[in-house]
C-alpha cells in the first residue's frame, strides 16, 4: 500500500496534461486600447515574468492613482490586467502573492465566470504547492456559470485534488465524465485507472490504464501517458505473475521513448520470471548497447549474464560480468569526480551559464562542459518538483542579483548625469532669471494696456465715441485749432470774423471725417484688436513654454537626492539578502545532488559486491562445465 | 536470487517513477522556508524596479519632450519580421533584430516598445524600415514615413505592420 501511495504522488504530479500551460492568457485583447498593457504581455508571452510584473504594477499603480480612472486607456482591459497579476506572480513562482492577488479579485466585485475561473486558478496553486486540504476548500468555493474553456479542466483538477485528499471514490465519478475529453485522452483514463485500484477495484482500474495505454496519437504528451500506463499495467501484471501479458505490455512501450528502458528491463524479468530466459536476452541485450549511466542499463548489465548463466553459457555470462565490472567501475570513479567537482562549486557555475539557457535538453548538455559533473545521473533528481523549483529559484535569484547589479551602475550614471545638469544650469539660472523677470513685468504692462482697449472697445459698441478713434494727426489739428483760437481771443480782442470763419470750418471738416469714417474706425480698431489677441496668444505660449522649460532646467537637478538614496540603499540591501539566499538554494542544491550522487555510487558499489560474487560463480560454473569435455579429450588421446 | 533481483528491479522503478527524490538532509519544510524568503525577494525587487522606473522617466524621459514608438503586427499577420529601423528627422535612432521569441510574442498580440526618446514641441519625421519574408517565401522590404506632432504632453506613435503595409497612429 506504501509503495502504491507513492506511486500514486508520482503519477497524480505527471498525469496531468495543463500543468505545462502555466498562464491563462495567452493571447491579447482583440482591440487593444492600451498600447502599455500590450508591452506588460509582449513580456508576459516571451515568458520574462519579472519584466511582465513590474511593467503591470506600475501600470495599475497609475491607474488607480486616477482622480477619473474610467477615462483612463487601461479601462476597458481591467478585467484581464487585475487577472493577469496573479497569473503572471503565479508563474513567476510568487505564489504567496498571487495567492493574495486572486484572493482580491474574488472577493471583489466581478462577473461571475470571471469569480470562478479565479478560483479555479487559486485552487491550482494550492495543488501545485501540495497543499490538499486549501485545494479542496478553494474548488468548493466554485458556484454557479464557468466559463466554457476552462470546463473540462476545472473537472480534471477537482479530481486530482478529490485523488490528493483521499476521495478515490468521488475522483472516479467525475473521471468517468471525462474519459471521453480529446485534450484529456489518456490522462483522465490512467487517473481513473488509479483512483478505481485505489479503492479495490483492481480489475476495472487496470482495464482503464489498459485503454490508456492503447490510445492513438501523434501529441508526445499523450504518447508519453500512453507509454506510462503500459509500464505501470506491467508492472502490476508482473506482481500479479501473469508473466505472458505482462510482456506484451511492456513491449506497447516505444523503443525511444522516456520510458523505453524500464520498459525493455520490465519486458526481460517477465520473460525471465516465466523461465524463458533465451526470450529475455533480446530485450536486456539491447538495454545493455545504451547510456551506462541510466538505471535500467546498469540493471540490464547484471540481469544479461543471469540469463545467460540460466541458460548454461558460463563463459558468456563471466565475460558480461567482467564487462559489468569495469563498466561499474569507472561510472563509481565518475561519481566520485562529480562529487568533487560539485563540492567546488563547479555545478552551480554551470547551472547559470547563459547559453545553455537557450536549450531546452540544457540540463544534460551540462555533461559536455568541462569540469561540469555527470550530470545524466541527475536527471531523474532534476525532473523533481522540489529540484525544479530550487533550481528556478536559484535562476531567479541569479537574475534579481544581475538586475540588482547593474541598477547600481545606472544610480551612478543618474548621478552623474544630475551633476552635470546642475553645473551646467545653476551658473546660467540667476541671469536667465533676471532677464525673465524684467520681460515679465513689461508684458504684464502691455496685458495690461491691452485689456484697457478692449473694455474701452466693446463700451464704445453701447456707447459711440468717435472722438477716442480720431487719428494722431486729427488730434494735432485739432490742438493746434484750439491753440490758434485762444491765441487770436489773447488780450480780449476779438479775432478777425474771416480767420473765425476758416478756424470753424476746418473743425467742421475734422469733426465730419471722424464722425462719418466712425464705423470703419471701429470695425478697424476690432481688427487690430483681434490680431493683437493672436500676439498676445502667441506670446502667452511662449511665455508658457519657456516657464517650462524653466522648470523642467530646476528639475533635471533638484530633488532626486533623496529618492536616489533611499534606492541605493534598498538595493544594497536587498543585494546582500540575494546573495545570502543564493548562497543558500546553491548549498542545497547541491546537498540534493551529491545526495543523490552519493546513492547512485553505493548502490554500484552493491552492484560491483555482486558482479564479483556472480562472476567467480561464472568462472567456477565454465570451469566445471569444460572439466568432463577436458577429461573426455584425455581419455581419447590415452 | 532471481527473486531478490525482481524486487531490486521493481524497486528502482518505482524509485524512478516517484517524483520526490531528493537529499535527505534537505527537508521538504526547508525547501519551503527558503523558497517563502525568495518569494519575499523577489516582492521587494519589483517594488525596487518599479520606483526605479518610475525615477527613469522622470529623469530621462520627462513628458514635455518624451516620444516613445510602439511596434505591433496587425491581427493575423504570418509573416517573417527580421529587422526594423527608426529614424527620427533623418536621423536613425534605432535598429531592432527580433528572436523567435519575441517574433512569437507580436504574433500573438503583444506590443513592443521600441525606441523612446526627447524631442521638442513641434513636428518630427518618422521614417520606418522593415525587413523580413512573406509567408510565400518572398523577401519584405517596407518603408513609410509619418509627421508626428509633439505637443505638450508625451508623444506617442504607434507603428503597425502587416506584409502589406506599415500603418501609424497618434495616441
Amino acid at each position: 500500500m506504501y509503495r502504491l501511495a507513492l506511486l500514486l504522488t508520482g503519477l497524480l504530479m505527471v498525469a496531468s496534461p495543463s500543468m505545462a500551460a502555466m498562464t491563462a492568457i495567452t493571447t491579447a485583447p482583440k482591440k487593444l486600447e492600451d498600447l502599455y498593457l500590450g508591452e506588460v504581455l509582449y513580456y508576459a508571452f516571451q515568458e520574462e515574468w519579472f519584466e511582465a510584473i513590474a511593467r503591470l504594477d506600475t501600470e495599475l499603480d497609475q491607474h488607480h492613482g486616477l482622480d477619473q480612472p474610467d477615462l483612463d486607456s487601461l479601462f476597458p482591459h481591467i478585467g484581464i490586467a487585475d487577472f493577469a497579476v496573479g497569473d503572471f506572480e503565479l508563474a513567476y513562482r510568487m505564489h504567496r502573492r498571487a495567492g493574495r492577488a486572486i484572493s482580491a479579485l474574488i472577493n471583489g466585485n466581478v462577473p461571475e465566470e470571471l469569480r470562478n475561473e479565479a478560483i479555479f486558478r487559486l485552487a491550482k496553486i494550492y495543488f501545485q504547492k501540495d497543499q490538499p486540504a486549501n485545494a479542496l476548500h478553494a474548488i468548493e468555493r466554485i458556484d454557479g456559470a464557468v466559463p466554457k474553456k476552462i470546463r473540462d479542466d476545472l473537472a480534471f483538477l477537482r479530481s486530482q485534488i478529490l485523488m490528493l485528499n483521499g476521495r478515490f471514490e468521488d475522483a472516479a465519478i467525475i473521471l468517468k465524465g471525462l474519459e471521453n475529453v480529446k485534450s484529456l485522452e489518456g490522462f483522465a483514463g490512467y487517473n481513473l485507472g488509479i483512483a478505481l485500484f485505489m479503492v479495490g477495484e483492481t480489475k476495472e482500474g487496470l482495464g482503464h490504464i489498459n485503454f490508456s495505454g492503447k490510445i492513438k496519437s501523434e501529441d508526445p504528451l499523450k504518447l508519453a501517458i500512453k507509454d506510462k500506463s503500459n509500464l505501470v499495467l506491467g508492472d502490476k501484471l508482473l506482481g500479479a505473475e501473469q508473466f505472458g501479458t505482462a510482456k506484451e505490455v511492456f513491449d506497447r512501450v516505444r523503443l525511444e521513448g522516456p520510458f523505453s528502458n524500464q520498459a525493455l528491463l520490465g519486458s526481460g524479468w517477465a520473460a525471465a520470471s516465466a523461465d524463458r530466459f533465451e526470450q529475455a536476452l533480446v530485450p536486456w541485450s539491447i538495454l545493455v548497447e545504451r547510456e551506462v549511466t541510466d538505471r535500467a542499463v546498469q540493471e540490464a548489465m547484471l540481469a544479461l549474464p543471469y540469463a545467460y548463466g540460466k541458460l548454461g553459457i558460463y563463459g558468456k555470462a563471466a565475460l558480461l560480468y567482467n564487462s559489468a565490472l569495469n563498466a561499474f567501475t569507472a561510472e563509481i570513479d565518475k561519481l566520485g569526480a562529480s562529487i568533487k567537482s560539485i563540492r567546488e562549486g563547479a555545478f552551480l557555475r554551470a547551472l547559470v551559464r547563459e547559453e545553455l539557457k537557450q536549450d531546452s535538453t540544457w540540463v544534460v548538455k551540462l555533461r559536455n562542459l568541462p569540469e561540469a559533473p555527470e550530470t545524466y545521473y541527475l536527471l531523474d533528481l532534476m525532473a523533481s518538483h522540489d529540484f525544479q523549483e530550487s533550481l528556478k529559484n536559484y535562476l531567479d535569484l541569479e537574475q534579481l542579483r544581475r538586475k540588482l547589479e547593474s541598477w547600481t551602475t545606472d544610480l551612478d550614471a543618474f548621478e552623474e548625469m544630475i551633476a552635470k545638469r546642475r553645473a551646467y544650469y545653476e551658473p546660467l539660472l540667476p541671469e536667465i532669471d533676471r532677464e525673465f523677470r524684467l520681460l515679465d513685468s513689461r508684458m504684464r504692462l502691455r496685458l495690461e494696456q491691452r485689456d484697457r482697449i478692449q473694455k474701452r472697445l466693446e463700451a464704445m459698441l453701447v456707447t459711440p465715441r468717435p472722438d477716442y478713434l480720431a487719428t494722431a494727426r486729427e488730434r494735432i489739428v485739432s490742438e493746434r485749432l484750439d491753440h490758434l483760437s485762444k491765441t487770436l481771443s489773447a488780450g480780449g480782442a476779438a479775432p478777425p470774423s474771416e480767420v473765425k470763419r476758416s478756424i470753424q470750418r476746418l473743425r467742421g471738416v475734422l469733426h465730419w471725417n471722424i464722425y462719418t469714417d466712425y464705423d470703419r474706425r471701429l470695425t478697424e480698431a476690432f481688427h487690430n484688436l483681434h490680431a493683437l489677441n493672436q500676439d498676445v496668444e502667441m506670446l502667452q505660449q511662449q511665455y508658457d513654454s519657456f516657464v517650462r522649460k524653466r522648470q523642467a532646467a530646476t528639475q533635471s537637478y533638484e530633488g532626486y537626492g533623496d529618492s536616489i538614496r533611499l534606492q541605493r540603499n534598498r538595493i544594497v540591501t536587498s543585494l546582500e539578502k540575494v546573495e545570502t539566499l543564493m548562497a543558500r538554494q546553491g548549498h542545497m542544491l547541491e546537498n540534493m545532488a551529491i545526495h543523490d550522487l552519493s546513492e547512485t555510487r553505493k548502490r554500484l558499489e552493491q552492484f560491483q559486491v555482486k558482479v564479483l560474487f556472480a562472476m567467480a560463480d561464472s568462472y567456477d560454473r565454465a570451469a566445471r562445465a569444460e572439466e568432463p569435455r577436458a577429461e573426455e579429450a584425455k581419455g581419447g588421446e590415452q | 536470487m532471481i527473486k531478490g533481483l525482481i524486487t531490486c528491479v521493481l524497486g528502482i522503478l518505482l524509485c524512478g517513477w516517484g517524483v520526490v527524490v531528493q537529499g535527505k538532509e534537505v527537508t521538504r519544510e526547508q525547501i519551503k522556508g527558503l523558497d517563502e524568503q525568495v518569494q519575499e525577494i523577489k516582492s521587494d525587487v519589483l517594488s525596487i524596479a518599479a520606483e526605479l522606473h518610475k525615477l527613469e522617466e522622470v529623469l530621462l524621459y520627462p513628458s514635455n519632450t518624451e516620444i516613445s514608438m510602439f511596434i505591433n503586427l496587425n491581427n493575423g499577420e504570418q509573416f517573417r519580421l527580421d529587422s526594423v529601423e527608426i529614424l527620427l528627422n533623418g536621423q536613425p535612432v534605432t535598429h531592432y533584430l527580433y528572436t523567435f521569441k519575441e517574433l512569437e510574442a507580436l504574433r500573438m498580440g503583444g506590443v513592443q516598445r521600441i525606441y523612446t526618446g526627447n524631442v521638442t514641441t513641434g513636428t518630427h519625421t518618422v521614417q520606418v524600415n522593415f525587413k523580413g519574408k512573406s509567408e510565400g517565401g518572398s523577401t519584405l522590404d517596407r518603408t513609410e514615413s509619418v509627421e508626428v506632432q509633439k505637443d505638450v504632453g508625451p508623444a506617442i506613435v504607434e507603428i503597425t505592420l502587416a506584409q502589406q503595409s506599415i500603418t501609424f497612429s497618434d495616441r
